[in-house]
């Protein structure tokens, strides 16, 4: 019996070993992009273009910088980017736990209609619009307007389902009757008891939105043409379109575009990963 | 709204009464009406406001002329729509197939029992998906650079094969664009799985290792039949994700889009928004539609065969 312990034992290193190998090249393989983004970021042109391409990191991060400011509003379209994010976002979780709070405790004629009605939205691709959800846009005059991306970023059938989940499990029924017989209205019911409880479903919701609408860029790139609108992912792509690529500036502009995310990303890691996972197995 | 509800409240009893039902379900209407307002203006009218257009003459600015069936006759003849279609497919498949194994079997690495620094492995791998699909396309460009100098280039010439033309040939654009989905993506599927495995009870392994299973026999007859719902969702999200695949051959190709590389979605935005032929677009969009609609079925008929789980739903 002890051998066959032993040679148990031994198979098993074996086998972590051979799991260790996997999970580091996994691992290099995902890190390796990032890193050659930062070497290219730091070199220019001309070191970028030899044989062998440089594998350590030169001395022109700071130039390569500046010529990304000298061809597009770098700050400028960050700031349109986290403006609109933040917007869709907030507003996605006010009209989405709202709409989740009525599905889950209120009783109406039609519920499970609508209900319904939003869940079989979900299936339908967003791009099949895209042309009259153009015309409509240039209709209301909201070309080269952010209201173009947060007015129809609000509607989210996945985030209503969402909340409306939460809020079923998590605010028991006795505490929203008794706040209504204390004489709350609906909606305070819903603001003031409610909201406080389902906070971290919040805090998911919002990391999936502000991440969708922040990587978005089908939709921008054709709602907002004017330099000073776009936002970040299609200022990035303008530099990409140069008739002369600068890679040494292309990869620098991509660089401190990913850097902030990535900040976020690390200090929150445990909340993202979590939310993205959870918000897909629950779909 | 709120201060005529507070007084009328008999406090011993349950809100039961005619008027408190009238009230709670206008107040639910109201609740529930701005996603219903926002998906009519920016959801369904679009849908249907597309298939108006595919019958007409559209440059997105003038008059629209009425030209019954000749959109679809152009797309119909246009060997690039079809190219298009079996782009998004071949770039569908070698994306998404590949990712799904690679994804199981990090997972699966990641699930063992004796792993240490599994939280560094796992946010590492994860790393790619919260960058953005411009970025990743942008990076993947460079790697993928025609040149020499491109890094894969440089490691196929070690190995003294000749440098190839990533963005311009046929298989080429179809493999670089591929890579592109799969290193963003195969993180995101493995954290998914690896949820799904750590709901598999750990008996169940305990007492396959006590009957002697090797892990193959592990992962074939455990793992994979318990994560069967959760591979069904990501086949499903991973179908619909390549469908729209937009972004990649876009900013990989540029605004014209070889035939190689060219996919649905990028085949209607080019129509729109680059040759300003609303019209012929819009076909396009009907088209993919009803690809979009059989896929579906095809996806729920399995899915349903299979039997609804616990897990996902």
């Amino acid at each position: 019996m002890g051998k066959e312990k032993n040679h148990g034992k031994k198979k098993f290193s074996v086998q972590k070993l051979f799991v260790y190998l996997f999970l580091i090249a996994g691992s290099l393989a995902s890190l390796f992009p990032f890193y050659y983004m930062f070497v290219m970021a730091t070199r220019i042109n001309r070191e970028i273009n030899q044989v062998p391409p440089p594998f350590t990191p030169g001395a022109d991060l700071v130039s390569n910088f500046q010529k990304v400011l000298n061809n597009i509003d770098f700050f400028g379209a960050m700031w349109n980017s986290f403006f609109v994010a933040t917007t869709v976002t907030l507003g996605t979780l006010l009209l989405c736990s709202l709409a989740g709070y009525t599905f889950a405790k209120l009783e109406f004629k039609g519920k499970a209609f609508l209900f319904t009605a939003i869940l079989v939205t979900m299936m339908v691709p967003p791009q099949l619009g895209l042309i009259p959800q153009y015309y409509i846009i240039t209709s209301l005059g909201w070309l080269n307007d952010f209201r173009a991306i947060i007015i129809p970023g609000l509607i989210n059938a996945f985030g209503i389902f969402w909340m409306r989940q939460y809020i079923k499990e998590a605010v028991p029924f006795e505490i929203i009757e008794a706040a209504r017989i204390d004489g709350c209205s609906h909606f305070r019911t819903y603001w003031n008891i409610v909201v406080p409880t389902v906070l971290p479903a919040f805090a998911t919701l919002g990391i999936i939105v502000f991440m969708t609408v922040w990587n978005d860029f089908l939709w921008p790139l054709v709602v907002l043409r004017d330099p000073s609108m776009q936002t970040l992912q299609v200022a990035l792509r303008s530099l990409n379109d140069a008739r002369q690529l600068d890679y040494g500036m292309l990869m620098s502009g991509t660089f401190w575009a990913t850097v902030p995310l990535l900040i976020v990303f690390l200090l929150f890691n445990r909340l993202f990963i979590q939310s993205l996972s959870e918000g897909a197995v629950k779909s | 709204m709120k201060a005529a509800q507070s007084t009328q409240i008999d406090p011993s009893k349950k809100p039961k009464g005619n008027r408190e039902k009238r009230r709670t379900a206008l107040a639910a209407y109201f609740f529930v009406s701005p996603f219903f307002i926002l998906f009519l203006i920016f959801g369904l009218f679009p849908m249907v406001f597309s298939f108006y257009l595919a019958f007409f003459r559209w440059d997105g600015l003038g008059e629209m002329t009425y030209v019954g069936l000749a959109n679809f006759q152009f797309i119909f003849n246009d060997p690039v729509f079809y190219s298009s279609i079996l782009n998004t497919f071949i770039i569908g498949l070698l994306g998404t197939l590949p990712q799904i194994i690679f994804a199981i079997l990090i997972a699966f690495a990641l699930n063992s029992a004796l792993i240490k620094f599994r939280n560094t492995f796992r946010t590492i791998i994860f790393l790619p998906y919260i960058t953005s699909v411009v970025a990743v396309a942008i990076i993947f460009g460079v790697v993928f650079n025609n040149q020499p100098f491109g890094f894969v280039n440089y490691l196929l010439s070690l190995a003294d094969i000749e440098p190839i033309r990533w963005n311009a040939e046929y298989w080429p654009v179809k493999i670089a664009i591929a890579t592109m989905v799969f290193w963003r993506w195969v993180g995101y599927n493995t954290i998914i799985f690896l949820a799904g495995m750590q709901s598999i009870p750990k008996e169940l392994y305990e007492a396959a290792k006590i009957d002697g299973a090797t892990i193959s026999q592990q992962i074939r007859l455990i793992t994979l039949p318990m994560l069967k719902p959760i591979t069904l969702f990501v086949v499903f999200t991973a179908t619909i994700g390549s469908l729209q695949l937009f972004t990649e051959p876009l900013i990989f190709l540029g605004r014209n889009l070889r035939e190689e590389g060219i996919t649905m979605v990028a085949y209607l935005w080019r129509d729109a928004f680059v040759y300003n032929s609303f019209g012929t677009a819009s076909a396009a969009a009907i088209a993919l539609f009803f690809i979009i609609i059989v896929l579906t079925v095809v996806n729920l008929l399995i899915t349903s065969r299979m039997g609804r789980s616990k897990k996902v739903g």
